[in-house]
Parts: structure tokens; C-alpha cells; sequence
């Protein structure tokens, strides 16, 4: 392995040529917004809130799946990436229907977070209010489709770490969304193992405890990396 | 031929409503109706959401009274799983409501009400209000503050938060009671219990004097009345039995246990009229009709339906209010006098329930699926019994709501209450060319009827205690004749 050095917000950073920028950035104290993004799974750019500015690049990169380079100059927090990222989050906002006064995961939600730290204080979009169901067919999880915001986590989760496969993107447009099994009812795919690692991982309120009442949800989706960590120790040891 | 007058609240962002009084030809006053303008559709909002959720969703769209919403949709829930709430739960949940019941009726009667009695019905609107009670006897407003304070302040250590505490969840309540707020709880009763004290003594002196014909003018009328009772028709606010009584004070029908009332049950006994100009529903005693069957609910119906409170400092209270009216109470007025008795009954309620052992056991919530579609959950909320009414799918989500809210129960009642004023205010006010004037006092005492009711609309709780209305005086051809805004 070698050493990439670059240029972040006017820092000189090194870092290891296999890393993001997101990476090099986080490791050189730099905060970039993400929500698709988590330790642990492998990186899918869906929510685009990572965009950096690479000069010499007339493009946006999102910073979670972009490789450093030699010589790179990154900008992470320009008038213009903020902008964006307020936008991006008020897309995420007025695409579903996000009641956070009545939803589970209310004052726990990265959703939220991210909202407060981009500093959206009113959506300047229209609101769509789509009609969503909610799935409620496993005994001991449901599913609310008004709050998922597509960033695929259980997706992941289920696939790489439990390796059960239970979910999958389906369709397109506004029309996307989460579906278990071959597009059933939860509570009706053998596949799953009821592990709750889905739940976890959730950044919103979408994958929840049955019963939880208002900000009853308080996940930790960063417990997946410290997991896995523990498993990979295991698993060197002689 | 008729004429209307009408009295129209300005639409602030939350709520409206109006007050319509229909005259015949010669100026009498046919009748008078309050009109509600707000429309939320919340049933509908509910449909396809999970039963968890009813508690937080029922309580923020009724903002005015979130605690009672909160644990009728617990209670409903707890039908829906068809579990024995932890004792502890029941206790604590109780201790919630007692300390809803007290910060509403403090609200209702030191902020809202009591600047009329105290300052003059015709007395200057811009100072009659609870800053110009603060003015005139700095010692009752203080109190009643800090009254409701109290009663926000248990609601919160308990819930966690002042507003919208979703605490209460099906199956029990989400935290037990700390000891040390026990403790904090009981070392603030003794200036609760002194600040009632004082605002009843106050309170009756006017009854006996200046208010003497309030109290007979501001509804009084034979009707039936609504509430819970509890063991031996005990005063009763969580739980119990329903009992409807009429106003010799006879049983209606016989008692319906509130644990595990079915929705044939309700059916059976309520029936709800609409009518197109208002979005409240009136429901009614379904076997007597809309007229004869119209009820009261609330803190003097609650009052009246019991045999004796169960705590001795309100018992006497309850015993001289029935000197006062009877042994079953029908003037509306002295809903006023009920709240202030409730609040002293809430207080001892809760010194009891502090010195209950059981009160802090950890163990507060029944976990288990949904084993019953249909279930009624019942409690009273400050302004009435409270009912809310879920069927679910077999997953738990919502496929039908249905709330009876205080409010609709009392609409008639407020209706002859207004009625009964008017004819009083209107017919002995000045006219100008045939048309009655709308003066000051009779918005006045038309906005304190309504106010004995304490209705659940954001204009009633108006910042100032004033609510905003817009008064119309329409002649027997539709026109208008006179026309007052009060801001
Ligand atoms: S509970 Fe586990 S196995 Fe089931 S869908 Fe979620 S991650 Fe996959
Ligand atoms: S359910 Fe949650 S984790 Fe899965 S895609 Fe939606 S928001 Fe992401
Ligand atoms: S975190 Fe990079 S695109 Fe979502």
C-alpha cells in the first residue's frame, strides 16, 4: 500500500491509495454529509449528498465511491455543494411523506440530522404527499414506505452482512421502492431471519420495532462497524 | 320570518367557529347556534397507519388537550392487545390525567374565565384578561399560574416533555415514576391545594352575589348527563363504569363497564347527528332521540352522575354544591364551580396515589400483538368523556377511526346555553331602527356561555382569554343589517 497525498479545504492530507475521499477527508478531521453511506457496507453513491468539487473536474463526485488520487484538490464545503445539499435533502423530504411529530424515530433520525445540519428550515419544494403503504406482516418488525428514502442500507445489510438477501430495489422513478422477497409481504419471506439488522441500519423511521410509539427508535447504525470488526477478530484469531 | 345575527370568530391559523342567533320578525330570539368552521379529516389521515401511532397522531391534531387523547388511544390499544396493564402503569397513567384535569381547569377558570367575574362583565376588553387580573389581584393570578404550572409539571416529569408527551403507549406507559419526583410532586400539594382553596371560597362569595343571575340565566336546563364512576359510583376520571343519568338524577340505562367495551355496546347507546353547518358531530343517546336525548359531559356532569368523590376535602365541597343546585346540578354556570371542586378532588386524588407503594414498580408495559380488530377505548378528558374507536386489519393497521370528543357531546348544551343568553342580553339591549345593537356586554356574556363549556377550540384558549369575533346582524331578506368586528 501506498501513500496518495492530496488537498482538502486548503488541508494537505495523506492517505492510503486505496481510500475515498470520503475517507481521507474523515480521517483528516474534515465532515462531509452523508446518509447511503455506512462503515461496514459496501458504498452505493444512491443519495448524492457526498458531492465534492475535484479541480480539473467539470463534474460533482460523490466523495463516498470516488478514489484519491496524487495531487488531488477537493472542496467539500463550497456556496454552491451547500446548496445542493440542502436541496437534496429537501427532495428527500417532500418525496415522501416525513412526519417526524408521530414518527418512531423521531429525534433519533439521520434524515433529521442531516436537515438541521444543512440548515433546511422549510422545504422551498412542493410537497408530494404520495399515498405509501405500511407493512406490518413480520411479527416483530415493520415497514413504513412513506419514510424510506431509498438509500438501500438494508438492502446491503441483509445481502452482504446476514446474507439472507431478503430486500431489493424495485421499479423506477417515483414508482422505486423497497421490496421483500419477490415483491411480498414481509411476514411471508422465509428468507428472513428476523436478525433486526435491517432495523438498525436504517437512518429513518421506514424499518422500525412493531409497537413503537413516537421516538421510540433509538438505533445505532455505526454498531454494524464495531460488529463486524468483533467478527473479523474472531475470525483472524489462531 | 327570521333574522340572523351572527357572531363569527376571525379564523386565526388553527381553529374557527361562529355564532349564528336566528330572530323572528318581531326581534325575539328564536335560537342560537355555535357553528365549528374547523375541519381537520383526522379519521381519514389515520387510515393505513399502524395502531401504535394513534396516541402521537390523535394528540397532536387536537393540540388542546393532548394528555386525554393520548390515553384514550393507549387504553384503546390496550384493548387491541387484549392485555392487563402493569398496576403500576394504571397508576401512573391515572396520575397524568389528574395532572391534565387540573392544569386544563386552572387554564379555564384563573386565565379564561375569571377576569369576567372578578373585573365586570361590561368592564374595558382590553384589560379584562388575565395581565389585567394579574392588575387586580396579583395574589389569585399568581396562584392560578402557578396552579397550572403544577399540573404541566407532573405531566412532564412523567412524560418527559410538556407538549405531546407520547407516554402512554398500548400495553402500559414507556417510563416508571422516579422516586425523587415523587417526592418533588408531593412537596407542591399544600400550595396547590391552598390556591383552590382560596379561588373556591372567592368563587362562591360571587355565586352568592354579583353572579346570582349568571348562575341562572347562563344554561340552565334539565338534560341528561355523561360520565365515569368508579366502585361504589365513585368520582371517577380513568376508568369504572359509564353511567347516564337524567336531571332527577335516575339511572338512563343501566351502567356499562369501560373495560372491554365493544363497539356494538357504543353503538347501542350513542348515536352521532350531523349537521351541515358545523364539522362537529352531536352524539346523543340513540334510544331517546337527538332532542330528548341530549347530553352534558364534563366536569359538573362528572359531578353529578356520582354518588361522592372519595376524598374529603371535596366531598364537602360536592355536598355544598348540591345545596346550592340540587342534587343534580343543571346550570351550566357552575361547570365553573365543578372545575374548581375537580381540582381540589385531582389534588387529593394524587396525595393518595403518591402514598400507594406500587405507585414506582419498574415494571410499566405489557408487550403483546393485536388479538382483537375492534376495540373502544374510554376515558374523561377535562372537558368530557372521551372516546375513541379503532377497528385494524390483523397486522395492527388502522382501517377505521372514530372519536366522540367532549366538545360535539356538549354542542346542544352550548347551543341553549347561547340561546338562553341571548334571549336575555339581546331583547334588553338598545335598538336602532328595529334592529337590536350589538353591544360589548353581550359578545361578552355569549363568549363566557360558551366558555362554561371550556370547548376544545384553539379560539377559546386566545392568547389573551379573549376570543376574536365577528359579529353579523342579517335582516329576514338575507341582508345585512349590522355588522361588529372585536378583534
Ligand atoms: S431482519 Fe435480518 S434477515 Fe430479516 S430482512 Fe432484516 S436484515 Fe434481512
Ligand atoms: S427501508 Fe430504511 S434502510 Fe432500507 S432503503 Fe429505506 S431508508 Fe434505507
Ligand atoms: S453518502 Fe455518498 S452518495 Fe450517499
Amino acid at each position: 500500500m501506498s501513500v496518495r497525498t492530496l488537498r482538502i479545504d486548503g488541508r494537505d492530507v495523506a492517505s492510503a491509495d486505496d481510500a475515498t475521499v470520503l475517507e481521507a477527508a474523515r480521517d483528516a478531521g474534515v465532515v462531509i454529509p452523508t446518509l447511503c453511506h455506512l462503515e461496514g457496507l459496501s458504498p452505493v453513491a444512491a443519495c448524492r449528498l457526498c458531492l465534492v468539487e475535484i479541480e480539473g473536474s467539470a463534474k460533482l463526485q460523490p466523495a463516498c465511491i470516488t478514489p484519491v488520487s496524487e495531487g488531488m484538490v477537493v472542496h467539500t464545503a463550497t456556496p454552491r455543494l451547500q446548496e445542493i445539499r440542502r436541496t437534496v435533502i429537501e427532495l428527500l423530504f417532500t418525496e415522501g411523506n416525513h412526519v417526524c411529530a408521530v414518527c418512531v424515530a423521531n429525534g433519533h433520525c439521520e434524515l433529521q440530522d442531516r436537515a438541521v445540519e444543512v440548515g433546511m428550515d422549510h422545504a422551498r419544494l412542493p410537497y408530494r404527499f404520495p399515498d405509501r403503504p405500511v407493512d406490518l406482516s413480520h411479527p416483530r418488525f415493520g415497514l413504513d414506505h412513506n419514510r424510506c428514502i431509498l438509500c438501500s442500507r438494508c438492502v446491503r445489510v441483509c445481502d452482504e452482512v446476514e446474507g439472507a438477501h431478503v430486500w431489493d430495489v424495485a421499479w423506477r422513478g417515483e414508482h422505486c421502492r423497497i421490496i421483500a422477497g419477490l415483491d411480498q409481504p414481509w411476514g411471508a419471506v422465509d428468507a428472513c431471519t428476523d436478525c433486526g439488522k435491517c432495523v438498525m441500519v436504517c437512518p429513518t423511521g421506514a424499518l422500525f420495532h412493531k409497537g413503537d410509539s413516537e421516538g421510540e427508535k433509538h438505533e445505532d447504525p455505526s454498531r454494524l462497524a464495531a460488529l463486524l470488526r468483533a467478527r473479523h477478530a474472531r475470525q483472524e484469531a489462531p | 320570518m327570521t333574522r340572523t345575527i351572527l357572531i363569527d370568530p376571525v379564523t386565526r391559523i388553527e381553529g374557527h367557529a361562529k355564532i349564528s342567533i336566528h330572530l323572528d320578525a318581531s326581534g325575539a330570539v328564536i335560537s342560537a347556534h355555535f357553528h365549528v368552521g374547523e375541519f381537520r379529516g383526522f379519521e381519514a389521515f389515520c387510515v393505513g397507519r399502524p395502531f401504535s401511532e394513534m396516541a402521537s397522531i390523535t394528540a397532536r391534531i387536537c393540540g388542546i388537550c393532548p394528555v386525554s387523547h393520548l390515553l384514550a388511544a393507549a387504553k384503546t390499544g390496550d384493548q387491541l392487545l387484549v392485555v392487563t396493564i402493569p398496576p403500576a402503569a394504571e397508576r401512573l397513567r391515572r396520575l397524568m390525567n389528574l395532572a391534565q384535569i387540573i392544569q386544563s381547569h386552572a387554564l379555564s377558570f384563573f386565565h379564561l374565565s375569571s377576569p369576567d367575574f372578578l373585573l365586570g362583565w361590561d368592564s374595558d376588553p382590553a384589560q379584562r384578561n388575565v395581565f389585567g387580573l394579574i392588575a387586580a389581584d396579583p395574589e389569585l393570578a399568581r396562584g392560578g399560574i402557578r396552579l397550572r404550572q403544577f399540573g404541566q409539571a407532573v405531566i412532564e416529569r412523567l412524560g418527559g416533555r410538556k407538549i405531546h408527551p407520547a407516554w402512554a403507549v398500548p400495553g402500559g406507559v414507556r417510563s416508571p415514576l422516579q422516586p425523587a419526583d415523587r417526592d418533588w410532586i408531593r412537596s407542591r400539594l399544600s400550595e396547590a391545594v391552598a390556591t383552590t382553596r382560596g379561588a373556591l371560597d372567592l368563587f362562591k362569595r360571587l355565586l352568592d352575589g354579583p353572579l346570582v343571575t349568571e348562575a341562572a340565566v347562563f344554561g340552565d336546563f334539565p338534560s341528561l348527563f355523561m360520565g365515569l364512576v368508579g366502585p361504589d359510583g365513585r368520582w371517577e376520571h380513568y376508568g369504572g363504569r359509564l353511567r347516564l343519568i337524567d336531571s332527577t338524577g335516575a339511572l338512563v340505562t343501566a351502567e356499562l363497564p369501560t373495560d372491554g367495551l365493544s363497539a356494538v355496546q357504543l353503538g347501542g347507546l350513542l348515536a352521532e347527528a350531523v349537521d351541515p353547518s358545523t364539522y362537529l358531530k352531536f352524539p346523543y343517546y340513540k334510544p331517546l332521540g337527538p332532542e330528548a336525548g341530549s347530553y352534558r359531559v364534563g366536569p359538573l356532569a362528572r359531578l353529578n352522575v356520582c354518588e361522592r368523590i372519595g376524598h374529603e376535602q371535596a366531598d364537602r365541597e360536592l355536598l355544598e354544591l348540591r345545596q346550592r343546585g340540587g342534587r343534580v346540578v343543571t346550570s351550566s354556570f357552575l361547570y365553573h364551580l365543578a372545575r374548581l371542586i375537580e381540582i381540589l378532588a385531582a389534588l387529593e386524588a394524587i396525595e393518595a396515589l403518591l402514598d400507594d407503594p406500587a405507585l414506582c414498580d419498574t415494571h410499566v408495559r405489557a408487550h403483546a400483538g393485536v388479538n382483537a380488530r375492534e376495540a373502544v377505548g374510554v376515558s374523561e378528558a377535562p372537558r368530557g368523556t372521551l372516546f375513541h374507536h379503532y377497528r385494524v386489519d390483523s397486522d395492527g393497521l388502522i382501517e377505521a377511526v372514530n372519536l366522540i370528543i367532549a366538545t360535539g357531546q356538549n354542542n346542544r348544551a352550548m347551543n341553549r346555553t347561547i340561546t338562553q343568553i341571548a334571549r336575555q342580553y339581546i331583547q334588553a339591549g338598545p335598538a336602532v331602527a328595529g334592529v337590536p345593537e350589538i353591544a360589548e356586554g353581550l359578545l361578552n356574556r355569549v363568549e363566557a356561555g360558551i366558555r362554561c363549556f371550556d370547548p376544545c377550540l384553539s379560539c377559546s384558549t386566545h392568547a389573551a382569554g379573549q376570543m376574536p369575533l365577528h359579529v353579523q346582524l342579517i335582516g329576514p331578506e338575507g341582508e345585512l343589517l349590522r355588522e361588529r368586528w372585536r378583534e
